[in-house]
């Protein structure tokens, strides 16, 4: 990759994030005529009050790190680069996949199969060729982080995964760097800005901006974790949080907030100290309900934080040779059992028995929601979605009634008391659950029915049986 | 806002107390709705003032229509990867789950995401 630097460019060549001038000094005022090119491409927002040729030579002489290039960190990046931030290095180990494209706009169907890195870089040439891009084309890891973040002047938290934004909090804690940081999955985003202005670790002389540790204490248990391949994602609602990114991370370089000093001549706008955290949910099921954003106010540094406060012992150094330990930091056991082998069938077996006659008479209970039963499913298959299986279930236990109403209504004729009930959910564990939930409620009527898992659910049915089936 | 009471407080001899309790983070589909105007006892079984402690048991039993009750306790707490504020405060500053709820008060619950 190579990178062109603008016309009279303060910012040294860079090659593959290798000469990157260390950060301290680029966001210092650096005073010089725009160049005829800088004037017109920026000028809409140089006269808005507040930017100006100060506050536009400053995003000019500015670094920004981008880390994940999906669907916060199309958004930002075309904010970051269409503003003018000099320097902008890009975060990413995957490539692109065509799954992607509904949100992270940086990407383009002529390039699936490309690194999303490269991609966006190549969308982002075709807004903006002033700025220098640096292509970071793996994922951030202990090892790597403090080398890449001491690069730049602030860093964008765009990734999708807890163990990941504890490290990149952490590592902004230790080398003072802004971080803004956003996430979202399904149908709610979030938003913060932390560490700025930026403050040395231990010091608690007075109110500091907090750190992501500070905010977050403890990962949630994984369980209880939704990912955007899980859950789906809506594209406008991670959209709106990576351009809201953009906009704090523009509005701290154009203030200089990202200079770690003592006093600043410029007055805050807003008590960055105690940031608020922007909270938007968006409402499918209520689609004429009120926006639902709003800003909670979090404190400030915490004396007894891991990271940032007065007693802390994480260093680089530990960082670098695997304490803390991020990934089991973030994956606390969970309850993941499995049933025996006799109450379990291959995705496989289960359709050589069908064709072969063995099972003429089951019921098959589909447990994914009913969005994705509703792309398909087997023949015959009842969907019975687990989140209301599980609600059925505890009812049926707290009032009373017939254990066989939590079963779909069939024809009487077709069930008797020793029909077998096959359950398929996603990627089988639910199923395995559901399974467990049905002896309990008596439904295996004391052992004369059989309640079968089909192991590794509606995955394993496309990858052994029907490659065509639509999983999503 | 907080003050009004959309929820008909009971004839009984239990005083109530009338908060708004908020979801936020997909917490809210565990509750059927992310606003909740609510009444609640003033006091424990035991005659203890209520906590968030309490509250927290209380819309397990009352307000959560899905089983699933892990999602947002666990071990008898909240559980991690929940943020509680009172009052637009970070409930640390307020003693965590002994904090004492006052008529009016606005209690939020933001379960924090990572997906991006
Ligand atoms: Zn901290």
């Amino acid at each position: 990759m190579t990178q062109r630097p603008g016309p009279n460019s303060v910012s040294a060549h860079v090659d593959n994030g290798e000469d990157v001038p260390d950060s301290g000094t680029s966001g210092a005022s650096v005073s010089r005529r725009l160049t005829e090119e800088e004037f017109d491409r920026y000028s809409r927002q140089m006269i808005v009050p507040g930017v100006g040729k100060d506050g536009q030579l400053r995003l000019i002489n500015s670094r920004v790190l981008i880390i994940g290039a999906g669907g916060l960190g199309c958004p930002a990046a075309q904010y970051i680069a269409g503003a003018g931030v000099g320097t902008i290095g890009i975060v990413d180990g995957d490539v692109v996949e065509v799954s992607n494209l509904h949100r992270q706009v940086g990407h383009a169907a002529s390039r699936i199969g490309m690194k999303k890195v490269d991609s966006l870089i190549t969308h982002l040439r075709g807004l903006n060729t002033l700025p220098t891009y640096v292509p970071y084309t793996f994922h951030i890891n202990p090892q790597n982080a403090a080398d890449i973040i001491s690069r730049y002047d602030l860093v964008m938290d765009c990734t999708d995964n807890p163990a990941t934004r504890y490290l990149i909090s952490d590592i902004c804690v230790l080398l003072c760097k802004p971080l803004v940081s956003a996430a979202s999955v399904q149908k709610s985003g979030q938003l913060i800005v932390l560490n700025c202005p930026p403050t040395p670790q231990g010091r608690l002389d007075r109110q500091y901006a907090p750190c992501y540790r500070c905010c977050f204490k403890k990962p949630p248990p994984p369980s209880s974790m939704l990912s955007c391949g899980e859950a789906g994602i809506m594209g406008p609602v991670v959209g709106m949080m990576g351009v809201a990114q953009a906009g704090e991370a523009i509005k701290i370089l154009i203030s200089a907030l990202h200079i770690p000093s003592q006093d600043h001549s410029i007055p805050l706008e807003r008590n960055l100290a105690q940031p608020t955290l922007l909270v938007y949910t968006y409402e499918l099921e209520n689609a004429v309900g009120p926006y639902s954003f709003r800003a909670l106010k979090m404190a400030g540094r915490k004396k007894n934080c891991f990271a940032c406060g007065e007693n802390s012992t994480l260093t680089l150094e530990g960082i670098q040779s695997g304490t803390p330990n991020y990934e089991q930091f973030c994956s606390l056991p969970s309850p993941n059992f499995t049933l025996p082998p006799d109450e379990r069938i291959t995705a496989s077996a289960y359709h050589g028995a069908r064709n072969r006659g063995e099972i003429p008479n089951h019921l098959l209970l589909d447990t994914r929601e009913k969005e994705h039963f509703s792309f398909g499913s087997i023949d015959g298959a009842v969907n019975v979605p687990f989140g209301k299986l599980l609600t059925k279930a505890a009812a049926i236990k707290r009032e009373g009634g017939a254990a066989s109403d939590i079963l779909p209504p069939v024809e009487e004729s077709d069930v008797a008391e020793d029909t077998p009930i096959f359950v398929v959910c996603r990627r089988g564990l639910d199923s395995q659950e559901a399974v467990e939930k049905l002896k309990e409620l008596g439904v295996n009527n004391g052992g004369k029915r059989r309640i079968v898992d089909i192991v590794g659910g509606m995955k394993a049915w496309k990858d052994e049986v029907d490659p065509a089936f639509p999983w999503v | 806002m907080a003050d009004s009471t959309e929820v008909p407080i009971r004839e009984s001899e239990t005083p109530t107390i009338s908060i708004a309790v908020d979801f936020y983070g997909g917490l809210h589909t565990l509750f059927g709705k992310g606003q909740h105007k609510l009444a609640i006892p003033a006091a424990d079984k035991s005659g203890n003032p209520a906590t968030i402690g309490f509250l927290v048991t209380h819309l397990c039993e009352t307000k959560m229509n899905d089983p699933r009750t892990e999602l947002f306790v666990l071990d008898g707490h909240i559980r991690p990867g929940i943020l509680v504020l009172i009052n637009e405060a970070d409930w640390e500053l307020e003693g965590e789950e002994a904090y004492e709820i006052q008529s009016g008060d606005n209690i939020v619950f933001v379960s924090t995401l990572h997906g991006g």
